[in-house]
C-alpha cells in the first residue's frame, strides 16, 4: 500500500532538538525526490514551551501545507493531546514507550533502549524515515553531511543510532503506506523563503548589509554573515535599526549595494530613512518580514498585515516599489529583481514576506547562475556633463549617479529640497520641479511591474486574488473547488506597488465574484485596490489568528467544507 | 598643492557673529594643512544650523537626518575606505538624536572624524534647551530652568576609550584647525567637541563666557593617561580645559574586518563560482 502525499508533524518542547529531526527528514526527502512544504510553529522562548515542525512531502509538486496530519512524531506527551484531533483517519502517532501513549495507532518507540536520551532524535530519525519508505543509505549520508564533519566519534554514534532505529522499526507490524520511491530523482535544493533572499541578494551583487536582530527576519543576515567572508561583503549588526537603515544608506551613496532586513516592529524605526532615501536617492532594499502586531504582537508567528504600512511609509512623497514573493523560487529572482530597481531607479524598494514563508523549507529547482546577468549598479562609467550635479534633471528623472571619492567631481546629496548640486535651497519653484522630477521615476518603475500570475478560468465563477505567501493554500482550495463545482480563477500579485490596473481590472471584470484571500484582518490588498481602480472586491477570507492561510481554512470560509 | 581656495568661499544662512563661521574657517584650514582635495573628502552632517557647514565649502557631501550622520558615516566609509569621512553636527544632533550613534561608534573606533558645533542650546528650533545647556538655564521650552544635567560628551568619550577625544573653542581659531589636523591624521574615531557661542539664544555661555574660562592644556600634559584624562574630561565651571584630552591607538573596525583586506566594496565583482559552491549545500 502506497500513499503520493504525506503530512507529518513533528512536535515537542524547545530545546528538543525538532527543527534538527525535521530539516534531516525534509532534506532526505527532497534528496529521494519529493517536494516538500515545511511549516514551522514556534514559541518565543529558547526553551520549553510548545513547538511543531510539519512537512508535507509528495511525489507530485505541492503548492501549500495541509492541516490534516498523517504521521504525529511526538517528542512530548502534550503533543498528543494537543494535535491527535489533527491526525487523519488512518494517521499513526510515533510516540516514546516511556510516555504511555498506548492506543491502536500509536508506535511506541522504545527510546531508552534504542539509543542515549541525546541521540532521541536520530532515533525519531531512523523510525519516521522507514515509516516514509526512505532508503536507510540516503538518511545515513544525509545524517553524515550534516553531522559528520565535526566529530567524528559523534558522527560514528549517530550512524549506529540510526542503524538500530532502522532495524528496529523493520521488526515492528506497522500499518502505515510508504511514500511510493521517486526513480532518478531530480536534484533539487532545500531552501526557505529567508534563505533565498540571503542567496538572492548575494548574487545580486550585495555589498553590505546592516541589521538589527528580529524575528522573522534574523535568519536573512545570519545566512548573509555565514557566507561575507568568502563573497566579499560586510555584514554589521548596528545599535538599533534606525542606524541599520541609515548604515545602509551611507554605504550605499559611496558605492556598495546594500540592504536590511527586519519585521513591523523594527521597520517602524526604519521609516524615516525611508524617506531620506528617498529624497537622495540612494538605492536601498529593505526586507520587510512581517509576522503578527500591533506592537509587539505573536513574535514568532505569521501574519500579512504591513502591507499598508509599507506602502505608505516615510514622510512625504516618492516612488518606490513593494515585491510581495509567493514561493520561495520568488524570494531569490524578487530579489534580486529588487537590487535591479533599486540600482536602476535610485529608490528604496521593498521585499515583503512573513514567517511562514521565511521558516518554509520548499523543494527547489537549482537556481541558474550561469545564464544570471550581473546587476547593473547603475553608476556612470563615463564622465557626465560638467559641472557634475548629482540632480540633473532628465526626462526619465533618474540622474547619473557618480560615487564619492572615485572621480574629481563632487557628489552632494541633501535630505533638505536642493537644486540640481544638492545643496539646500528654499527656492518654490525649484521645489516644484525637483518633486517632478522625482515623481517621473514611477514611470519607469511602472514599466517594470511584474503582473500579477494568473491561473484557472479566464471568465471564471469565482476569481480567487491574493499576494505574497498565501499564493499556495489559494492555488489548493482552486483545484479543489474547481473539482467540485464551478469555473475557478486565481491572480497572485507577487507586486503589489505599484499597481497597474490594465493587468488585472479585466479579469475582475469578467468574474462572476471575486474574492480576496489575504493573512490580515482589514483586507489590506482589497483596500488598496478598491483605492487605485474603483473595483470592489466581493468578498475576503481573512485569517489573522498567526497561523498561515492553508486550503482546508479557505475552504471552510467559503462554506466548501 | 590644496590651497584654502580650493575649498570655496560660499554665502551662509548663519547669523551675524555666529561661532560657526569661526569652526568653518578652522575645518578648511585643517582640511589643507592635511593636504586633503576635496574629492576625497567626504562630509556627513544631520540637521540643525551647525549642519549646514558642509554646504559651505567644497566637499562630497551626504547630508542626512537629524541625529543620523554617525551612521551613514560609519556605512560610508566601510563600502569604500578610502574616503577621509568627517562628520559635522551640533550637540542636540549628535548627542540627544543621536546619542546611541555616539556611544555605538566609540566602541566601533572607525576611523571617523567628528566635529560637533556644541553652543549649548538649539539654534535651529530657537533656544530649546539642548542636551550640554547647563542646570538652571531658562528658555521658553523649560521656563522653570533647565532641570536634567547637563550632558558631558568629553567625559563619556574618555570613560569608553575613545580613541581620540578633543576639545575646541571657536573663538582660537588656529588652535582648531590644529586640533582639526591632527584628528583626521589620527587613524579611528576621533572627537573634537567645539565650544562656540550662541549669539541669537545663548546669553549665558557668550564669546566672553568661553574666553575667561578656556585655557589650552600644557605641554607637559600627557593625553595617553587614562585617569588624568578622566579628571581633565570632569573639569568644568571656572576654568575649560581645549585640547587633546585622551588619545590612544587601538585596531580601528575596518583593520578587524578581514572582507576589507582586499581594498573597498565599492566595484568589487560577485564570485559566482563561490556562490554556487554556497548554494551546493541547499542540495
Amino acid at each position: 500500500m502506497e500513499r503520493t502525499d504525506v503530512t507529518l508533524l513533528i512536535g515537542g518542547e524547545a530545546g528538543q532538538g525538532l527543527a534538527t529531526l525535521g530539516e534531516l527528514l525534509a532534506r532526505s526527502l527532497v534528496r529521494a525526490g519529493y517536494f516538500v512544504v515545511v511549516t514551522q510553529s514556534y514559541q518565543s522562548r529558547i526553551r520549553g514551551g510548545h513547538n511543531t515542525f510539519a512537512i508535507r512531502a509528495s511525489t507530485e509538486e505541492i503548492a501549500g501545507p495541509r492541516e490534516s496530519v498523517d504521521l504525529l512524531v511526538a517528542l512530548n506527551t502534550e503533543t498528543v493531546t494537543l494535535h491527535s484531533k489533527e491526525l487523519a483517519a488512518e494517521g499513526l502517532i510515533v510516540a516514546d514507550a516511556a510516555h504511555g501513549t498506548a492506543s491502536a495507532n500509536c508506535l511506541q518507540v522504545p527510546y531508552q533502549e534504542l539509543g542515549e536520551q541525546k541521540f532521541a532524535n536520530v532515533v525519531a530519525l531512523g523510525v519516521v524515515s522507514l515509516l516514509l519508505g526512505l532508503d536507510q543509505d540516503l538518511v545515513a549520508q544525509t545524517l553524515d553531511d550534516v553531522f559528520g564533519k565535526k566529530d567524528p566519534q559523534l558522527a560514528k554514534k549517530n550512524q549506529q543510532v540510526l542503524t538500530e532505529a532502522f532495524n528496529w522499526c523493520g521488526r515492528q507490524t506497522v500499518d502505515f503506506p510508504k511514500l511510493p520511491a521517486v526513480d532518478n530523482p531530480a536534484k533539487r535544493l532545500l531552501m526557505n523563503g529567508n534563505q533565498a533572499i540571503a542567496m538572492g541578494a548575494l548574487s545580486a551583487g550585495l555589498k553590505f548589509c546592516s541589521f538589527y536582530p528580529m524575528t522573522p527576519a534574523t535568519s536573512i543576515v545570519l545566512n548573509l554573515a555565514a557566507h561575507a567572508g568568502r563573497m566579499g561583503l560586510v555584514v554589521e549588526q548596528a545599535e538599533d535599526e534606525i542606524a541599520a537603515i541609515n548604515m545602509a544608506i551611507g554605504a550605499s551613496f559611496a558605492g556598495a549595494p546594500s540592504m536590511v532586513a527586519t519585521s513591523g516592529g523594527g521597520f517602524a524605526l526604519m521609516t524615516e530613512a525611508v524617506s531620506l532615501a528617498g529624497m537622495t536617492e540612494t538605492p536601498v532594499v529593505i526586507v520587510v518580514a512581517q509576522r503578527p502586531g500591533p506592537a509587539t504582537g505573536l513574535p514568532t508567528r505569521t501574519e500579512q498585515a504591513d502591507l499598508e504600512f509599507v506602502l505608505h511609509s516615510g514622510h512625504g512623497e516618492f516612488p518606490r516599489a513593494i515585491f510581495t514573493p509567493g514561493t520561495v523560487e520568488e524570494c531569490f529572482w524578487l530579489t534580486i529583481k529588487g537590487f535591479e530597481v533599486a540600482a536602476q531607479y535610485q529608490s528604496p524598494v521593498f521585499l515583503l514576506t512573513d514567517q511562514f514563508l521565511a521558516d518554509s523549507g520548499r523543494a527547489i529547482e537549482p537556481f541558474d547562475l550561469d545564464n544570471l546577468a550581473a546587476v547593473d549598479p547603475g553608476i556612470e562609467a563615463d564622465t557626465p556633463a560638467l559641472p557634475y550635479h548629482r540632480y540633473a534633471l532628465t526626462a526619465s528623472g533618474v540622474s547619473p549617479r557618480l560615487l564619492p571619492g572615485m572621480s574629481k567631481h563632487l557628489v552632494v546629496a541633501g535630505s533638505d529640497e536642493h537644486p540640481v548640486d544638492g545643496h539646500l535651497t528654499e527656492d518654490l519653484s525649484i521645489r516644484e520641479v525637483m518633486v517632478e522630477k522625482r515623481m517621473r521615476k514611477e514611470q519607469g518603475i511602472i514599466a517594470e511591474v511584474v503582473p500579477p500570475e494568473a491561473q484557472g478560468d479566464e471568465r471564471p465563477d469565482l476569481l480567487l486574488v491574493t499576494w505574497g505567501s498565501s499564493r499556495g493554500a489559494v492555488l489548493e482550495a482552486a483545484d479543489q473547488l474547481r473539482n467540485e463545482t464551478t469555473r475557478v480563477g486565481t491572480l497572485h500579485f507577487s507586486q503589489v506597488w505599484p499597481l497597474v490596473p490594465d493587468h488585472f481590472l479585466q479579469r475582475f471584470q469578467d468574474a462572476e465574484q471575486v474574492v480576496c484571500v489575504e493573512g490580515n484582518a482589514f483586507g489590506q490588498l482589497a483596500r488598496l485596490i478598491r483605492r487605485e481602480t474603483g473595483f470592489a472586491l466581493h468578498s475576503r477570507v481573512l485569517r489573522y489568528d498567526g497561523l498561515p492561510i492553508t486550503a482546508e481554512y479557505i475552504m471552510r470560509e467559503l462554506g466548501n467544507s | 598643492m590644496v590651497t584654502i581656495e580650493d575649498y570655496g568661499n560660499y554665502e551662509t544662512a548663519w547669523c551675524p557673529g555666529c561661532g560657526n563661521f569661526s569652526i568653518l574657517d578652522a575645518v578648511k584650514s585643517g582640511l589643507v594643512a592635511s593636504e586633503l582635495e576635496p574629492h576625497q573628502v567626504l562630509f556627513v552632517s544631520g540637521i540643525g544650523q551647525a549642519a549646514k557647514a558642509p554646504h559651505y565649502l567644497n566637499a562630497n557631501v551626504f547630508n542626512g537626518l537629524h541625529g543620523r550622520a554617525l551612521p551613514v558615516a560609519s556605512g560610508a566609509k566601510l563600502a569604500n575606505p578610502n574616503l577621509k569621512v568627517i562628520v559635522e553636527s551640533g550637540d542636540g544632533c549628535n548627542y540627544g538624536e543621536g546619542g546611541n550613534h555616539f556611544l555605538a561608534a566609540i566602541r566601533r573606533n572607525i576611523d571617523l572624524t567628528m566635529i560637533v558645533h556644541d553652543n549649548q542650546v538649539y539654534g535651529l528650533t530657537k533656544g530649546q534647551a539642548s542636551p550640554t545647556t547647563m542646570e538652571g538655564f531658562v528658555t521658553k521650552a523649560q521656563p522653570e530652568g533647565v532641570a536634567s544635567a547637563p550632558f558631558n560628551p568629553i567625559a563619556v568619550a574618555v570613560a569608553m576609550q575613545a580613541s581620540f577625544v578633543a576639545r575646541g573653542f571657536s573663538g582660537m581659531i588656529e588652535h582648531l584647525a590644529g586640533l582639526i589636523e591632527k584628528a583626521i591624521a589620527h587613524e579611528g574615531f576621533a572627537l573634537i567637541d567645539v565650544l562656540q557661542p550662541c549669539v541669537s539664544f545663548n546669553k549665558l555661555n557668550t564669546f566672553a563666557w568661553y574666553k575667561k574660562r578656556c585655557y589650552t592644556l600644557p605641554e607637559e600634559y600627557d593625553p595617553s593617561d587614562w585617569h588624568a584624562a578622566m579628571g581633565m574630561a570632569m573639569e568644568w565651571g571656572e576654568k575649560i580645559p581645549l585640547g587633546i584630552i585622551y588619545r590612544q591607538q587601538r585596531d580601528t573596525f575596518e583593520r578587524r574586518l578581514p572582507v576589507l583586506e582586499h581594498g573597498p566594496l565599492v566595484g568589487r565583482d560577485t564570485d559566482l563560482g563561490e556562490l554556487k559552491k554556497i548554494l551546493e549545500k541547499f542540495a
